[in-house]
């Protein structure tokens, strides 16, 4: 029952409160009514078993407690405002059951396929409420809490043991958030500059996968990085759904699903990675392979070619039983003109080796500037020193990369980490 | 809802003065611009400022006062002038505050503290 509960809030909890925010007067409303309807699913759930519908269940309930409390403000005080006019019709529309109704969960069937409906049609606004929460008036860190607070319904205790924070540190980002959103009069509307926004909705999103892919703490808390993956993949599927014109948005999808395909081959039984060479391709999920070229081939079609979607195709490529590297190097070159940058040259570089041999890949290394305090870069450079037989230099190299990196664990992954060059 | 758009610069750039050829269509299009705000209703108020070494900074600690030539705050970038803007929502304020003719520089956008019944 709690089981489906944390299911409902974290696959629908956005869709709902995107769905309550305009009808209960604003997203602090819509959460706390939110909040209060998951209270009583908990007891209600546990003594007369789970609805079929429990998103529409948690809907209803959610959307009761909203009706109820803007009718004790309006009888409290006289300014409600535009908000309330706006919400006028649907006040009334309830008026009808409101005798009868006890102020619980009384979504009668009749009335919970009518809401049904209703709350099929909201990709626009939980597209709103995605957008909200990366405005670019909000910092990176802030979009981060604050999408996967509001709109992939996860605990502030979720987020904080996800990014090894204290839960307080957490909560505080995000009351700042929402006051800047009600102070600032950030608003919740499909904006005009929509291509530039979606940048920004994508650059979040990346950030929440990539802690979860990345991340080499499994789980601290109650919540793995790959439920976090997996969270960032849903929201990204929804982003790309509501806003089919973006095709960045498919690339990002397709490079987290060719990421996630491999997650149950990228250990071994130790815990320790395995080097996607290396890999047990059978453990490779197919059918995220799959979406993932799915995804792809939507984004492509478009003709609008951004750094997503190229390193999208350098994961797909590494989906195939022997990996063209001559190719993969050109889609780095075309990467690169796209977003220069060192650590994008520095898995050029990686490929080169593979396409034509360590000493092409060093001497590709010796290019890049910048990237001296990187380990990766020492790592790599020490991998390749070993396989043309410089051992000693290799060696030096090594201790140069151990030096750089504060993660105990993270040297024990580095050389393995080197060939999974899309990341 | 009001902002207050704080148009800064860095004074070292150079910028039309007054007698340049191409002063005038640099007035222009803030003139433009202030006409485009009172069309639609957002214009509240506006000013451009001095440079900034003819700022005087009256600073208060505790009840006492002391006088001190130049800005409150030192920075590279010098506050130029300001519009008060009345608009829906910041996205809004964003549009105008990109429209502005700044060549290079910054415009920071900040609400200003609702007072009276309507807020």
């Amino acid at each position: 029952m709690d089981a489906q509960l944390t299911r409902v809030a974290r696959e629908e909890g956005g869709r709902l409160l995107a769905l309550l925010a305009d009808r209960v007067g604003g997203i602090d409303q819509a959460e706390e009514c939110l909040q209060e309807a998951y209270l009583r699913a908990a007891t209600a759930w546990d003594a007369s078993g789970v609805p079929d519908n429990p998103a529409a269940w948690v809907y209803t309930v959610a959307r009761n407690a909203g009706i109820d409390r803007l009718r004790r403000e309006k009888a409290s005080a006289r300014r409600i405002g535009d908000q309330s006019r706006a919400l006028a019709a649907g006040v009334a529309d309830e008026a009808g059951r409101a005798a009868g109704r006890d102020g619980s969960a009384n979504a009668d069937d009749d009335h919970a396929s009518e809401l049904v409906e209703e709350y099929a049609l909201v990709g626009d606004e939980q597209l709103r409420l995605m957008l909200l929460c990366c405005h670019p008036a909000l910092a990176p860190d802030v979009q981060v809490a604050l999408t996967l607070r509001l709109a992939g319904g996860l605990t502030t205790a979720e987020i904080a043991a996800a990014y090894l924070v204290p839960e307080a540190t957490v909560a505080q980002r995000i009351v700042r958030a929402k006051r800047k959103i009600r102070d600032a009069g950030i608003p919740l509307t499909i904006p005009a500059d929509l291509s530039e926004r979606a940048a920004v909705l994508t650059a979040a999103l990346a950030l929440i996968f990539n802690e979860g892919y990345l991340s080499h703490t499994e789980a601290a808390g109650t919540l793995t990085r790959t439920e976090l993956a997996d969270q960032a993949i849903r929201l990204t599927a929804t982003a790309a759904d509501a806003l089919p014109d973006e095709p960045e948005l498919g690339g990002l999808l397709a490079v987290e699903l060719f990421h996630r395909s491999r997650e149950r081959a990228r250990a071994d039984a130790d815990g320790v990675l395995v080097r996607l060479d290396d890999q047990d391709r059978a453990l490779w999920d197919r059918t995220m392979v799959a979406r993932g070229y799915a995804a792809l081939s939507l984004a492509l079609a478009q003709r609008r070619l951004g750094p997503w979607q190229v390193q999208a195709m350098i994961a797909a490529e590494h989906t195939r039983d022997q990996p063209d590297w001559a190719r993969i190097v050109r889609y780095y070159d075309l990467l690169l003109t796209l977003t220069p940058g060192p650590v994008a040259e520095l898995n050029r570089a990686v490929a080169v080796a593979e396409a034509d041999g360590p000493q092409a890949g060093l001497d590709a290394l010796e290019a890049i500037a910048g990237l001296d305090q990187y380990h990766l870069l020492h790592a790599a450079r020490a991998h390749l020193l070993g396989r043309v037989g410089r051992d000693a230099e290799a060696g030096a190299q090594w201790r140069r990369a151990a030096s750089l990196t504060r993660n105990p664990s993270e040297l024990a992954f580095v050389a393995a980490r080197l060939v999974e060059t899309e990341t | 809802m009001k902002y207050l758009l704080i148009i800064a610069s860095d004074p070292t750039l150079p910028s039309p003065a007054p007698g340049d050829d191409d002063f005038g269509a640099y007035m222009d299009a803030w003139m433009a611009y202030t006409e485009e705000l009172e069309k639609a209703g957002a214009y509240v108020g506006g000013e451009a400022l001095l440079p900034a070494d003819t700022a005087t900074t009256v600073r208060h600690e505790g009840g006492a006062t002391t006088i001190v030539d130049g800005p409150f705050v030192e920075l590279k970038e010098h506050l130029g002038g300001y519009y008060v803007i009345d608009v829906d929502t910041l996205d809004d304020a964003i549009g105008w505050a990109k429209k502005l003719p700044v060549g290079t520089g910054a415009v920071e956008v900040r609400p200003i503290m609702p007072t009276g019944p309507e807020s």
